[in-house]
């Protein structure tokens, strides 16, 4: 009976935590990548002292590019403080990895970065690991 | 030298913040009711809680460090090297809230880990 019970539990926590986890993968590399696009406009961190760091700051935060990727990027943190409240987070993190191929394919559209083989490869193993992780219970506080 | 100190407020900076909002969030406890009213209650409980405070805090030192990095180096480069986080990810939350890691978590994470040093070669 209990096993049953729990089963079903896991099996209805799972229905509600997949589509959250969706959207979290597109919300994140969106709000990633726009971030990029604004911060190449405004030039590299790099060459800034400390006397230019206000400046910098001012230039950044003028950007509609970087205040279009924090609005994606408050649109998933709010679905991810929704998920934290039944899923772990060591089950909700790697989950959510699933994010790098879409971060791959969102910069090639929109920024026209080109990622080489090996770079592919790696986000290929980067969501191999998600599978893995994704066949595990969301939950693991207070289990057996 | 400046991208190591970035990249390391990203994943420890970032990820501290992500455990202090799960703490917080857990003890609220799970959220039934998706009505606006409950939703704006449910955001004015947390802000009352340190944890969801240290959490931004942490939070907001990971994202002005991502933003700095992201005017110099490629979006497809930052963004897979941050998942360093889930080593400090796993770790952390064994540590502070008490989360099981299995067998089966414990190798996609390696394996995250895996295809993350992979992008990090073809840098190279």
């Amino acid at each position: 009976m209990y096993v049953t019970e729990h089963l079903h539990d896991s099996h209805r926590l799972r229905l509600k935590t997949i589509p959250f986890i969706l959207l979290s993968v597109i919300l994140a590399p969106l709000g990633n990548v726009l971030l990029g696009k604004g911060m190449k406009k405004v030039g590299s961190f790099k060459a800034v002292k400390i006397t230019g760091l206000l400046p910098f700051a001012e230039r950044t935060f003028s950007s509609p590019w970087l205040w279009l990727g924090i609005a994606c990027l408050i649109a998933f943190f709010v679905v991810q403080m929704l998920l934290l409240t039944w899923a772990d987070y060591s089950y909700v993190q790697p989950a959510s990895a699933l994010s790098y191929a879409s971060v791959a394919i969102l910069s090639y559209f929109l920024l026209g970065e080109v990622a080489s083989p090996l770079r592919w490869t790696g986000i290929a193993v980067i969501c191999l690991g998600v599978l893995i992780v994704g066949r595990t219970s969301p939950t693991s506080v207070g289990a057996a | 030298m400046l991208q190591v100190v970035l990249f390391f407020f990203i994943v420890v900076a970032g990820t501290g913040g992500e455990l202090c909002i799960s703490r917080a969030m857990k003890s609220i406890g799970e959220i039934h009711d998706f009505r606006p009213k409950s939703l704006v209650l449910f955001v004015a409980r947390a802000l009352r809680l340190p944890w969801t405070w240290a959490g931004i805090l942490l939070m907001s030192l990971g994202f002005f460090s991502l933003v700095a990095i992201l005017s110099f180096e490629e979006v497809t480069f930052v963004v897979p090297f941050s998942a360093l986080s889930y080593v400090a990810g796993a770790l952390g939350a064994r540590a502070l809230l008490g989360e099981r890691i299995t067998g089966h978590r414990w190798l996609g994470i390696v394996a995250v880990t895996l295809g993350v040093t992979l992008v990090w070669w073809s840098k190279r």
